[in-house]
């Protein structure tokens, strides 16, 4: 019953935050509303178990990326970009378009799932910092280097990119 | 413990909103965390069946998920700050000649 009423209130939190980054009109409100609904996934996230995923989420996502989002809206000053859109047929397009991947999605999860799966109950361990590490260090040790390259390469473009062309020649 | 589908059903509409957000809004940093939802969306199915199979690889494509997302988001918004400092605006209508 507990789990109910956390799973549905917030489900209900991490929609309307969604629907609110999708339709306010300032940038600021959308990047603030996203940390809300990160901050609800991640519950959702300890929830299934997964704790580190859950703290790292907050860390990476509510923290650094929508910090990294917030400074450049603020930078730029374009919080406030209208709906405006130049072409007229787009927008009904658009929600018939994703009313027909709802609705795709949704029949695939209810008809070709069949009976409900309840998951069993797991360790206390089960996704804790030690277990996950254990896994990422051993199993996954070539792809986490990868990801390190990949990080440093980023952040060298992002360098490249953002640099002043007159101080480049 | 609640039935995966739940989870799955959430996982569907963020995705779908995500989507929504992408086609419909034009302020490009709005697209960006439209993609970002997306991404989320995608992480929780993982975990959720992670949780099923009581494997922790889901766990862990999570995790590179989470990375490969932050290099995507530096990148991207360096490229709208450059694409900012030459068209002065970020409306992504405004962005249809190759030339800069």
């Amino acid at each position: 019953m507990v789990d109910y009423v956390l799973f549905f209130g917030l489900a209900l939190v991490a929609i309307a935050s969604a629907l609110g980054m999708l339709l306010s009109k300032n940038a600021i409100y959308s990047a603030l509303n996203l940390v809300i609904n990160f901050v609800s996934v991640s519950i959702f996230y300890l929830l299934l178990g997964a704790p580190f995923i859950a703290l790292t989420q907050i860390a990476v996502y509510a923290g650094a990326i929508m910090v990294l989002f917030l400074f450049v809206i603020m930078l730029l000053g374009a919080e406030s970009l209208g709906l405006s859109s130049t072409l007229p047929w787009q927008r009904p397009l658009a929600l018939i378009l994703a009313g027909v991947l709802l609705f795709e999605a949704a029949y695939l999860v209810v008809a070709k799932s069949g009976v409900l799966t309840r998951p069993g109950p797991v360790g206390l361990d089960f996704g804790s910092p030690a277990a996950v590490g254990e896994m990422l260090f051993s199993v996954y040790l070539l792809p986490f280097e990868v990801i390190s390259i990949l990080l440093l390469v980023a952040m060298i473009g992002a360098i490249v990119l953002t640099g002043r062309r007159d101080r480049m020649k | 413990m609640l039935p995966v589908q739940y989870y799955l059903g959430l996982s569907v509409i963020l995705f779908t909103l995500g989507a929504l957000g992408v086609l419909v809004r034009r302020n490009a940093i709005i697209v960006f965390m439209s993609i970002e939802l997306m991404l989320n969306a995608a992480n929780l199915t993982f975990v959720a069946y992670a949780r099923v199979h009581q494997a922790l690889s889901g766990q862990i494509f999570v995790f590179f998920v989470m990375a490969v997302a932050a290099a995507e988001v530096a990148v991207g918004l360096a490229l709208i700050v450059t694409i900012f400092r030459s068209k002065q605006s970020i409306n992504i209508d405004q962005m249809n000649s190759l030339r800069g």
